[in-house]
């Protein structure tokens, strides 16, 4: 591959935020502009990235390696295969959306920086194969997201961002331990020498099982808050709840994944032994999460934290999907990472249209918006149609795969864990029919009814919701490969082979 | 024609999509004549392929049509695709029939409401929904379209949304459908992990083969039996659908009598050989808890004054004979009246609809009476779907109840007495109703008299559009019991059409000595329904005798109300429970943590300090701390 085209969808957005905060505060028009631009082209990058992915190659792709820090074996190191092409696509298809969909009010130029900045950070940290490199970019992210909270959030912003700060900072702690420790580890396990390269570790490594369990563990904490999964997960409402809705947006879609995907990349891929070592605790909490997340989510007064509680559901989902390994199971919660990151980041966005209008996200403040803004309730029927799981739509996809793989290795998590498909039917059509349903009152007699620029934001996440749940296939044979590579990779360290069903269908019974 | 089975889907896809785009500029009827005419084609499509399949022999009658490959992972295949066999068909082919009826009586109901595209919209996607269920070539399609319906349920039920009660109600039919959905996937995911395929054909292959396991082969029937009860409203699980009369009455006729509440019957039949293959305590549970359901929901229907809610309960204890059927066996039985029941039960729904209309919105039978002589054709129609409910021959429903009794009676002798008991209590609760509505003294006199002023209040006949779907469904409820009748083998067309999909697990049955005594059975059918049918002629047409209607009995057991006593109380309490414990002791602990920092920090702070540089501060001893470990003791360098 001659153009590094890795290296320049990070630089793109990295480098429109320095522009942006270059540019003059009296041109506002060019620091739209600009920040519009360097996210369209950020995009088009990815897209021409995933038309160019050999679909059926489950390896690393469009790679590229520069050294960086020779002396300790850090590099510049840039790959994509199945698992993070479509989180890759969806980060920079989501960020002009957002940035051209979401007004943040004031202090546009900054806000517009933190925001490339935090794309930049985010593809970064999907595309690194090295573990320093990696921990740059995933400590690169929360300083923006930190700031975007905290600088154009809601009342109580400085005590959420705060929180999400020094929450991520505890579990990254534990990352940069962990990953120091890892690469000199490895050298006197296998490796020969210092090397931080993730890919270089994953093959030569064999730690032995004390050493990885300790390690894994170090990194599955750091994840495990990103994710987020129970107990430590109440950093999310807040943080959701406060964030502008653009960052609210950006946080569920592409952010959380930061932790799925980090369980399955230095999870499953770099300690194998350690994640089925880990897995009865993780699928527990998973399951747990998928419960919990949902009976709490119940009871929220604000549409806002409601949603966020539904997260800790959905992903409590993709965590029992990433260890319970199996073909199906972490398909699905590759997959599902994105169809979350649609369905939620299009809810947060409809929420936050609700508050634009209202001023106010309390479900006791709204009522029979249907009546008056039937156009919009109908938008929001689909999402939350999306994020109930109906099939025919993306959700149930993912999380129906995630199941039946599920299923096949952790079948009484499976059954308990199903129960979080009752429980998201209750939560969001309660929620539904009490802002939605009945007669309008006085305050809500006069709710706009969507508009067309909000519509032309809304409508790409309505088409990727139907396109997904209907016909999933061409994204499946992306993702495939990748994961049977890395159950492979799994069979080769520990010599695990996923169960298969008890019978192979005989074809030959059809007419 | 057989190819072009994917139409049957496609028409009403393609109406729902014109409708969608295009609704409001077709407004109001042409919005309803779109979506009848796709609903129609497809019924004639239906008509096609059935006609295609006579002409093959037995084997040859199931055909599979791919559309595209839907989710391929690994050992995991499911395919969007259709399988055309006489059971699906026959289930199209009344789906879209009785439907086109109903299409065009809406047109009639919903004139003058503002959403009327918008309810046309909702139909064609329910029989979208409905036709993909029963076409569906594996559990996962026909899954789509299991969601799909309970999805449109879910949108026409709450169709008056500003109506609080209709929210509620729909809410409440969805989240009490999403419950046997769990049973519905866990039973996929079992079915998976003990055969490798989720296509009917394969599993009933594997099935018929008995290469499933006893004890899979209960577990898997067991958990699509739960689903089943969700979705056609069984114990425990019927709640749902007496509430769901909150809907517009045509849906209650379409979705809540005639399909989508047969579809938990379709799903047993459809998967009879695994039921087969299990513990014979598994269908004795099915018939058990369908016969129970039977006299439970008819001895509700016996106290009840409201028209609708009077057919809902019916309507359950209905299903319940059907479920009864399952259990012992008879699967064409089953689907035989499935039949009947959506051609009688949607005439009386649509009847009550043109009694609903013509009173101006009134639903109380206290304050109807005399309307035969206002409303002749309703109430002719509403008096052939009387007869054949009540069990009067030669009306269909007297031979499909019939044929479930005589079956039930070989396996279950105690349930066929229970079976006999709900059909005398049927026939007395729909007498019951036709006198109250159609005949006796006209209670809505009074009321007229009372509005006076306001012009028009007389009841009147429906017009048109309205009528002829009733005519059209009295016939077929007088004849559709020819495709089955018992005399003998030939005259049972019903069960050899439908031989490849019912006949394994129905040949094993054999001939009981109640096939030989089946002419006593149909006398005691006929006493039963006729001293039913008597006994509520002298109580209510007489009044020699003073009607018994225990509040209790009105109040349906107080099932209902336990039920959301349950999950106002206890359960609504153990959810706050969790929030609570959320807020306060898990994130409490959060706070509490971060406070323990914070009051340490201000001890010991010497210049100033904000709280970022305390927690960074905490880090960077933890950071050394363990680094520190991992160098002393876990020897790295």
């Amino acid at each position: 591959m001659d153009f590094p085209i890795l290296t320049a969808i990070i630089a793109t957005p990295a480098a429109g935020a320095v522009l942006v905060l270059l540019l003059s505060n009296r041109r506002p028009e060019w620091v739209r502009l600009i920040t519009l631009f360097t996210g369209v082209v950020t995009a088009g990058l990815t897209i021409w990235t995933l038309v160019a992915f050999k679909t059926s190659d489950g390896d690393f792709q469009f790679t590229s390696m520069h050294p960086w820090i020779s002396a300790w074996g850090i590099s510049w190191h840039l790959g994509i295969d199945g698992i993070s092409l479509f989180l890759v696509v969806l980060s920079a298809v989501l960020f002009p959306l957002v940035l051209a969909g979401v007004d943040p009010h004031h202090d546009h130029k900054r806000y517009y920086a933190w925001m490339l900045l935090l794309e930049a950070g985010l593809l970064g940290a999907f595309l690194s194969l090295d573990l320093f490199l990696f921990f740059v970019f995933f400590e690169i992210v929360l300083v923006p997201m930190y700031f975007l909270i905290g600088g154009w959030g809601y009342d109580n912003r400085v005590y959420a961002a705060t929180k999400f700060f020094v929450f991520t900072m505890f579990g990254s702690a534990f990352m940069l331990v962990a990953t120091i420790a890892t690469a000199f580890l490895a050298k006197s396990n296998g490796v020969g020498h210092v090397t931080f390269d993730l890919v270089e570790i994953s093959q030569k490594a064999n730690f032995a099982a004390g050493t990885g369990r300790w390690l894994f563990f170090a990194f599955a904490i750091a994840f495990a808050v990103k994710v987020p999964l129970f107990p430590l997960h109440t950093w999310l409402p807040d943080a959701h709840t406060q964030a502008p809705t653009g960052g609210s947006v950006i946080l569920a879609s592409v952010m959380l994944k930061l932790g799925t995907y980090g369980l399955l990349r230095f999870g499953v891929f770099l300690f194998p032994e350690a994640a089925r070592w880990g897995k009865p605790l993780l699928v527990t909490l998973a399951v747990i999460g998928i419960l919990w997340g949902a009976i709490a989510a119940t009871m929220q007064k604000d549409l806002k934290r409601l949603v966020a509680y539904s997260s800790v559901a959905h992903l409590g989902f993709i965590v029992l999907g990433v260890f319970a390994i199996t073909q199906q199971s972490i398909t699905g919660g590759v997959l599902q990472m994105i169809n979350h990151g649609v369905s939620t980041g299009a809810l947060f966005l409809l929420v936050g249209m609700i508050y634009e209008r209202r001023h106010t996200r309390e479900i006791a403040k709204l009522r029979g918006i249907q009546k008056v803004a039937p156009v919009f309730a109908a938008a929001f029927m689909i999402v939350m149609l999306s994020s109930i799981g109906v099939p025919g739509l993306n959700g149930f996809v993912g999380e129906y795969l995630i199941l039946i793989g599920s299923f096949l290795t952790t079948r009484w998590w499976v059954v308990a864990g199903t129960a979080g498909v009752i429980l998201a039917a209750l939560y969001l059509l309660w929620a539904y029919q009490r802002v939605f349903h009945g007669e309008p009152d006085e305050d809500n007699k006069s709710f706009a009814e969507l508009k067309w620029k909000e519509g032309a934001l809304l409508l790409p996440f309505i088409a990727a919701i139907v396109f997904c749940g209907v016909y999933p296939k061409p994204m499946l044979d992306r993702i495939e490969p990748s994961v049977n590579a890395l159950i492979e990779h799994v069979h080769d360290k520990t010599g695990y082979t996923p169960p298969e069903p008890v019978v192979v269908h005989v074809a030959g019974a059809t007419g | 024609m057989i190819t072009f089975v994917w139409l049957i889907p496609a028409l009403p896809l393609l109406g729902f999509l014109l409708i969608l785009l295009f609704g409001r500029k077709l407004g109001e009827p042409r919005a309803g004549y779109l979506a009848s005419s796709m609903c129609g084609a497809a019924f004639l499509v239906a008509v096609g392929v059935f006609i295609d399949l006579l002409s093959k022999g037995g084997d040859d009658r199931q055909h599979v049509v791919k559309v595209w490959t839907w989710l391929p992972v690994g050992s995991l295949h499911v395919d969007l695709a259709f399988l055309a066999d006489p059971l699906s068909i026959t289930m199209c082919l009344f789906v879209t029939g009785v439907g086109t009826l109903i299409h065009l009586y809406s047109i009639g109901y919903m004139h003058g409401d503002p959403n009327f595209s918008k309810f046309f919209l909702y139909l064609n996607l329910f029989i979208l929904s409905m036709v993909v269920l029963v076409l569906g070539e594996n559990l996962v399609v026909t899954f789509v379209g299991w969601e799909g319906v309970g999805t449109c349920s879910y949108l026409l039920v709450a169709f008056w949304h500003d109506r609080e009660f209709a929210a509620v109600a729909g809410k409440k039919a969805f989240v009490t459908n999403r419950v046997g959905d769990w049973g519905f996937m866990i039973a996929m995911f079992l079915a998976f992990q003990a055969t490798g395929t989720l296509s009917y054909l394969g599993i009933n292959h594997l099935a018929e083969s008995h290469s499933i396991v006893r004890s899979t082969a209960t577990g898997i029937a067991m958990m699509l039996f739960i689903g089943a009860c969700g979705k056609s409203a069984q114990l425990p699980l019927y709640i749902w659908l007496p509430d769901a009369m909150a809907g517009p009455t045509p849906v209650s006729a379409l979705i809540h009598a005639a399909t989508m509440v047969t579809a938990g019957v379709f799903l047993m039949v459809r998967m009879s050989p695994v039921l087969h293959e299990a513990y014979t305590w598994a269908p004795m549970i099915i018939a058990i808890v369908g016969a129970a359901t039977a006299l439970f929901a008819a001895t509700i229907a016996l106290a009840q004054n409201d028209i609708k809610r009077v057919l809902a309960y019916s309507t359950v204890s209905q299903l319940g004979y059907m479920f009864l059927a399952v259990g012992s066996g008879a699967y064409v039985a089953a689907i035989f009246h499935m039949i009947t029941h959506a051609f009688f039960k949607a005439l009386l729904f649509l009847g009550s609809g043109s009694v609903i209309h013509g009173m101006h919105d009134e639903q109380d039978m206290r304050k109807m009476g005399a309307l035969r002589k206002l409303m002749p054709i309703t109430a002719a129609t509403f008096i052939v779907g009387w007869l054949a409910i009540a069990g009067v021959p030669p009306f269909s429903g007297f031979w499909s109840k019939d044929e479930i009794l005589l079956y039930a009676l070989a396996k279950y002798p105690p349930l066929y007495v229970i079976g006999l008991i709900t059909a005398i209590l049927t026939a007395y609760y729909m007498t019951r109703q036709v006198i109250l509505v159609f005949y006796g003294k006209a209670k809505w006199e009074d009321a007229h008299e009372e509005h006076g002023a306001h012009g028009d209040m007389r009841p009147h006949e429906s017009p048109p559009l309205m009528v002829l779907p009733l005519v059209a469904l009295a016939g077929l409820a007088i004849i559709a019991g020819v495709i089955q009748l018992p005399f003998n083998h030939n005259t049972q067309f019903l069960e050899k059409w439908l031989a490849p999909a019912t006949e394994f697990a129905q040949r094993n049955i054999g001939h009981s000595w109640a096939d030989d005594n089946k002419y006593v059975l149909m006398a005691i059918a006929i006493v039963a329904s006729l001293a039913g049918i008597y006994v509520a002629v002298v109580v209510y047409g007489k009044h020699k005798v003073k009607a018994v209607e225990p509040e209790i009995l009105a109040e349906g057991w107080y099932y209902d109300q336990a039920v959301s006593a349950f999950m106002g109380g206890p359960g609504r309490a153990g959810f706050d429970g969790v929030a609570w414990a959320d807020s306060h002791i898990i994130d409490g602990a959060v706070n509490g943590a971060g406070e323990i920092v914070r009051e340490a920090a201000t001890g010991g702070r010497t210049v100033q300090s904000g709280n970022m540089r305390n927690y960074a501060a905490a880090l960077g001893v933890g950071v050394v701390v363990l680094l520190g470990w991992f160098v002393i003791v876990r020897g790295v360098v």
